[in-house]
């Protein structure tokens, strides 16, 4: 890890949470709990989705985008009792049940992110978010 | 936030230990979205079941009982997992079922009231133009919006049970003015004869902005919309975008003409949906194995008129063999649709009517799945072939129509057949 050099910082809009790092699990597709995670293994296994076979489970996962759908405000608790959140939820655009869930569940999410972190962030690297600062610092 | 005197005191743990807790809660999502202070509520409708909630969520609702919860404004709960007449013959697991029977136990002590339904704006509660609510799902949500002029954001379980408990909800997004204007115009220019049609008008408009926040603003219809119509547009659009209102020019209450839609003058159209976008949409899915041996309605439930219009076409029919279909509904429906009839036409057709559930919510799905050998999943809810993905069906949106003829006949039919 002492290895890894600081590659950039990314300002964010709005965040809910405690500082956390981890790493990064980036898609280019939006996400559910409801529509693509299976909340039993924490596997994206939403047929086609640009993470299909993936696991969530431990990572700070880039979104662009959040689906539907009103599940995450039971499912980030549930998965969170199961030992099967990611880190950190990083959202371009989410909506209000994504942040529900993630406060209630004590899962750190961000929203609204500069530059564009889909631009920036790359699967495996190290990410670090200080939510009072509203900040995300990158490491590879 | 600025607090009230009242939600002070509330906060301070005055009025128990549950109203601290749940306005404790709901301040750090309010802060998230910048919200200034709540808004008090007049209802809440709340998702609540054991297939999303798990054992921690049973666990935090015996909790919130055990702290002497009690909701102060009328709250009633969305479709659950389990339409218990029917759980053993689709192998749910017995635990779950038990689970589920105690939670509905916790939430009625709470004075929730147990609808389980997902479409309440058709058969329990209409709120009025500027009634702020606390509502999900998000079909329930964009409908309150958009057709009522109601005011309410997607409000997860935990949210809106925190809503019902405190008789509020943080003041931000659609319940602000700002918000709730259109943000891109779309012009219709063909007919929508079925309601898949209007299911993937939502999509298209959906799939183009996905974003909480973008407002379609729908032009060109060739006449006036009913409400299963207009329901199942705006749970595609909440599935597909996110989104939780629209608004169509000369239907919906804030927009009598564009300008007021958009509270200005309107941009130019952004997205331009004819026949041939929707061909385009029901040639997209693969029906390289073109088997149906399942054939739901649902997603959302059904309306007393649907299961109407469902029972004239299967009338003396029979599902074909190897093929099993699905209707769900809301109570109220089922109540009249059985006096009325239409369920026993159904019944002797060969279809199973589950009452307070919706399909993609069921308990065990995934396994039901894999033990039946279901691969193809047809329906003419644009809604739900988009919200069971994880479950791993092949998902084919067809219109009506064409969903029953794949029942009696077994094979898929349609645009690509």
């Amino acid at each position: 890890m002492s290895e890894r050099q600081h590659i950039a910082s990314l300002r964010v809009a709005r965040a809910v949470g405690e500082p956390v790092e981890g790493l990064a699990l980036v898609s280019t597709e939006g996400f559910s709990p409801r529509y693509d995670l299976d909340r039993w293994t924490g596997l994206i296994t939403k047929p086609g989705h640009k993470l299909e076979g993936r696991s969530i489970v431990d990572r700070i996962c880039f979104f662009p985008t959040a689906k539907g759908g009103i599940a995450a405000g039971w499912a980030f608790p549930d998965i969170a009792a199961k030992k099967l959140a990611p880190r950190a939820l990083v959202f371009g655009v989410t909506n209000p049940v994504m942040v529900q869930g993630a406060a209630f569940a004590g899962i750190t999410l961000t929203e609204g992110w500069e530059p564009d972190a889909l631009a920036v962030v790359r699967n495996d690297d190290l990410v670090r978010i200080d939510p009072a600062e509203r900040l995300i610092h990158i490491y590879r | 936030m600025r607090l009230s005197a009242l939600e002070q005191a509330m906060l301070a743990g005055e009025h128990g230990e549950a109203v601290a807790e749940a306005l404790a809660y709901q301040i750090r999502v309010g802060e998230f979205f910048g919200a200034e202070d709540f808004v008090p509520i007049t209802n809440a409708h709340m998702m609540g079941d054991i297939e999303v909630m798990g054992d921690s969520g049973l666990a935090h609702l015996g909790g919130f009982r055990s702290k002497g919860a009690r909701c102060r404004v009328p709250v009633t709960t969305n479709a659950r997992c389990a339409d218990f007449a029917h759980a053993t013959r689709l192998g749910q697991d017995e635990e779950e079922i038990a689970k589920e029977k105690r939670l509905i136990a916790h939430l009625q002590a709470m004075n929730v009231v147990t609808t389980d339904t997902c479409i309440n704006y058709q058969t329990v509660y209409q709120p009025h133009l500027g009634e702020h609510v606390a509502w999900g799902d998000t079909g329930t949500v964009i409908y309150a919006n958009s057709v009522f002029g109601a005011r309410t954001n997607f409000e997860s379980g935990p949210a809106a049970l925190a809503a019902g408990i405190t008789g509020r909800t943080p003041r931000y997004g659609f319940h602000l003015d700002r918000h709730r204007r259109g943000t891109f115009r779309v012009v219709v220019d063909t007919e929508l004869d079925d309601l898949a049609d209007w299911g993937t008008l939502g999509k298209l408009a959906g799939e183009f902005r996905q974003d909480y926040y973008a407002v379609p603003v729908f032009e060109g219809l060739r006449r006036t919309p009913t409400a299963d119509e207009l329901k199942h547009l705006g749970c595609a659009l909440a599935s597909y975008g996110s989104m939780g209102m629209y608004h169509i020019v000369g239907v919906t209450p804030e927009a009598p003409d564009l300008a007021t839609a958009f509270g200005g003058a309107p941009p130019e159209p952004a997205l331009r949906i004819g026949q041939a976008e929707l061909d385009r949409v029901y040639a997209g899915y693969d029906v390289s194995d073109p088997g149906a041996t399942l054939v739901v309605f649902s997603g959302p439930q059904l309306s007393l008129f649907e299961l109407k219009a469902l029972a004239e076409r299967f009338a003396g029919q029979r599902v074909h063999p190897g093929c099993q279909v699905f209707v769900t509904t809301g109570r109220g429906p089922a109540r009249d649709a059985e006096a009325l009839g239409y369920l026993a036409t159904l019944r002797e057709a060969g279809v199973t009517i589950l009452e307070g559930v919706c399909f993609y919510i069921l308990q065990n799905l995934s396994e039901m799945r894999r033990r039946n050998g279901w691969h193809n999943l047809i329906s003419n809810s644009a809604k739900l072939v988009n919200i069971i993905g994880a479950h791993r069906f092949n998902t084919i949106l067809r219109r009506t129509d064409d969903c029953v003829a794949a029942a009696l006949t077994g094979r898929v039919t349609g645009a690509q057949s």
